[in-house]
């Protein structure tokens, strides 16, 4: 029997670029996607809007282990079978665009409609006052809660674990079986989580500080 | 596509289903109010005077705040063993959604105790209340007013991550839903079925949780009674 050690140490850190990998491509994918989504709410058509709700409830509305399923059983009904990286990789990505969309919707709220307004009464287009005018307010705005979501969808690749996909939580169980010391194997992933999301809890702290300081000076 | 849907194997697992379905609100009711009252107590300390009470709640909250659920849940079922502590899957996961679901209520209350007016406190302190009923009285009502909309979306999104218990082979809704699956090898029609009714308990949840808010907090209500 294996003994838990720095070898079965290393192996969870190798892991930890799985974990990696999974969260950029979710924070890519699901960012791209939610910028669309917080567009499109605030379209001037009613059908795109409504659209957009529908999706961003419905996804909101599912626990993400249950939308992990079906994103890696779905492709068998065509007869294909996708790889346990793709399906988590899909899954991930549609659930942070739901929630990144209705944060950065929040965020190009909270300008002023009257920024809008003197925008278009200096003749710039719609594209031009976002690109020029909201979309830089709107994005110092959201920074907080967008670095804290980057935490939640690190803590998320953990489900990627259950449909066997081997990242630092799967790590840890295979280790723990091999080792039969759960405690320590857990512990570590654990650790790894926090060395990870610590960081940018705090960095998602300051920003809000910053953020709040600047809104009282103005 | 040449895959037909069959509900029909389903409907013999209706009853595990149902019974699936009570665990989890068993689940999310424990760790809403739980994770509430561990989370509130746990604000109160964190601004209180004494500092190694800021401290511990300090700790506590960004442990779980950093850390997954799931990796939560096994440190508690698979890892305690090894020190002596053995617990059931079900008592294990009861544990791990009040712990975690009051990391994340003590982070959102002790913003809206941070942000009650200091004045307010000098007031109560000058009419010689004691700390305690400073804190019954004038800091706690309106501070747990300000954040409970947060608290809300915070206890539906636990309601959903409920479903986690099924990695260790509780049966709620989810494990209900997995045993299903592979006895019938209906997969995709199975977690259709429990997708719906996990949105919609989502929606219940969120309804319910605002109609209590409404209940317990007085001013609230005015303001909406006002505007209607």
């Amino acid at each position: 029997m294996r003994t838990f050690g720095t070898p079965e140490f290393l192996f969870i850190v190798y892991a930890l670029r799985w974990t990696l990998t999974l969260t950029v491509i979710a924070f890519v994918g699901g960012g791209l996607m939610g910028i669309l989504l917080a567009l499109l709410r605030i379209a001037r058509s009613r059908a795109l809007r409504g659209l957009t709700t529908f999706y961003m409830q419905l996804v909101q509305g599912l626990p993400l282990l249950v939308l992990l399923f079906l994103c890696y059983y779905a492709p068998s009904l065509f007869g294909v079978e996708i790889a346990a990286l793709t399906a988590a990789a899909i899954a991930l990505t549609v659930n942070s665009s739901a929630f990144l969309g209705a944060i950065w919707e929040s965020a190009l709220r909270a300008i002023p409609r009257a920024q809008w307004e003197s925008a278009d009464a200096l003749a710039l287009t719609p594209w031009k006052t976002l690109r020029f005018v909201i979309a830089p307010q709107a994005i110092r705005l959201a920074m907080p809660s967008t670095v804290g979501f980057l935490v939640q969808i690190i803590k998320q690749t953990s489900l990627a674990s259950i449909i066997g996909f081997i990242e630092i939580t799967r790590a840890g169980q295979l280790v723990s079986n091999a080792t039969f010391e759960p405690l320590k194997a857990f512990l570590s992933v654990a650790a790894l989580y926090f060395a990870v999301c610590f960081p940018l809890t705090q960095l998602s702290l300051w920003l809000e500080r910053r953020t709040a300081r600047r809104g009282a000076r103005t | 596509m040449n895959y037909t849907f069959q509900f029909g194997p389903l409907l013999n697992y209706l009853p595990q289903v149902v019974s699936g379905l009570w665990l989890t609100l068993l689940l999310s009711f424990v760790g809403i109010f739980g994770g509430i009252a561990l989370g509130v107590a746990s604000a109160v300390l964190s601004t209180s005077p004494w500092k190694p009470g800021r401290l511990l709640v300090r700790i506590y909250v960004e442990v779980t705040r950093n850390t997954p659920l799931l990796v939560q849940i096994f440190v508690i079922f698979f890892g305690l063993p090894n020190i002596g502590i053995r617990l059931s899957p079900l008592a294990s996961v009861f544990i791990a959604l009040v712990f975690n679901n009051g990391g994340y209520v003590a982070e959102i209350v002790r913003g809206g105790i941070e942000a009650t007016h200091r004045s307010q406190v000098e007031a109560a302190e000058s009419l010689g209340m004691t700390y305690f009923q400073t804190l019954r009285f004038v800091i706690l009502p309106p501070a747990l007013e300000k954040v409970f909309t947060p608290i809300v979306s915070q206890c539906v999104l636990l309601m959903l991550s409920t479903s986690l218990v099924s990695a260790i082979g509780v049966e709620d809704l989810t494990g209900a839903a997995m045993i299903a699956s592979s006895e019938t090898f209906r997969t995709m029609e199975i977690y259709l079925v429990i997708a719906v009714v996990y949105v919609v308990l989502n929606f219940v949840f969120r309804g319910v949780l605002n109609i209590a808010g409404l209940m317990i907090f007085t001013r609230s209500r005015r303001r909406l009674l006002g505007r209607a």
